[in-house]
């Protein structure tokens, strides 16, 4: 499951962000995500959250969204994982 | 590739030009593209053309129409309807005589009865504005607000609301909301196009393979 988790989160950066395939293997649980990335917006925080329900097929409530999770791809990743064990 | 301009009608009476974007050599195949809506109508615009560039090169004539109260229109968008943007889509598919028309995600929830129509990774209302509601609530925490959607979906039905930039009248809202594409429709859905929706991305991009995928299933289902 986590092993999967980390893959299909890769694959959704890729996704949002534009990236070139591969590029998001590189990302570390450090690497920083919002507030780090400038083209990491609001709008786009708010598009890359439903993409993580569609495709995690979890639902996200709005007061569990707070920066730590959103700062670095390791916090994103520990709560997507939380989220999925708890389904 | 030209601009131009069709009459669109105005709720109280009369109409007001709106402009479109359009390959028209009096071709006999002629398609209407109701585009996606507010923030995605910017990050597939570029595809969006793309595609008709494409479908211009395999004969078919086609127009991007704006909505009123959308990119280029000088229509208020928080005076609009969504009955108003049914009647828009009506009225620019007769004016330039389409016989086809392609709605793509929430453009599909406006695309024009009478004509054999595609729905481009449609999508409901309420997704839509899940996501602008979440973005407003995330920039409001950013800012040191706290904002509920309850709440504001609250304060929507009865003044409208501004999301994302948008602003939204309140009957806009409430009738926007409970919409859903016809079944009507065939759906050409992401797979069928393959990689990932650019409507998702951050900033606007574009795909040449998802380009000329999604022209191949028009004019196949066209001009076969």
């Amino acid at each position: 499951m986590s092993d999967d988790t980390d893959q299909l989160l890769r694959r959704i950066l890729t996704d949002v962000l534009g990236l070139k395939p591969g590029q998001a293997d590189g990302f570390d649980a450090d690497t920083g995500l919002f507030g780090h990335l400038p083209e990491l917006d609001s709008m786009a925080v708010a598009g890359l959250l439903t993409e993580l329900e569609d495709r995690l097929d979890i639902v996200i409530e709005d007061d569990e969204i707070d920066g730590e999770m959103l700062e670095t791809f390791g916090g994103l990743l520990a709560f997507a994982e939380a989220k999925r064990t708890g389904a | 590739m030209t601009p131009a301009t069709w009459p669109c009608p105005l709720p109280a009476g009369g109409a007001a030009r709106e402009y479109a974007l359009v390959f028209d050599r009096g071709r006999q195949h002629r398609l209407l593209i109701v585009p996606a809506l507010f923030d995605e109508s910017n990050r597939l615009r570029r595809f969006t053309v793309e595609v008709m560039r494409r479908l211009d090169g395999a004969g078919i004539d086609c127009f991007l129409a704006d909505l009123p109260g959308c990119n280029e229109s000088l229509q208020p968008l928080e005076r609009q309807d969504t009955t108003d943007w049914t009647d828009a889509a009506t009225a620019a598919a007769c004016h330039f005589k389409a016989t086809y028309a392609l709605g793509i995600r929430g453009g599909c929830l406006f695309t024009p009865t009478g004509l054999p129509v595609w729905h481009y990774a449609p999508v409901k209302a309420a997704s839509i504005l899940r996501q602008m509601l979440r973005a407003r609530i995330l920039a409001a925490r950013e800012a040191g607000r706290e904002e509920t959607r309850e709440l504001l979906a609250e304060t929507a039905v009865v003044s409208g609301i501004e999301l994302s930039g948008y602003r939204l009248g309140a009957d806009f809202f409430r009738h926007f909301e409970k919409m859903a594409p016809a079944s009507r429709a065939a759906t050409i859905a992401q797979e069928a196009v393959g990689g990932s929706g650019l409507w998702m991305r951050a900033e606007p991009g574009e795909d040449s393979a998802q380009a000329d995928a999604l022209a191949a299933i028009l004019i196949a289902g066209i001009a076969p």
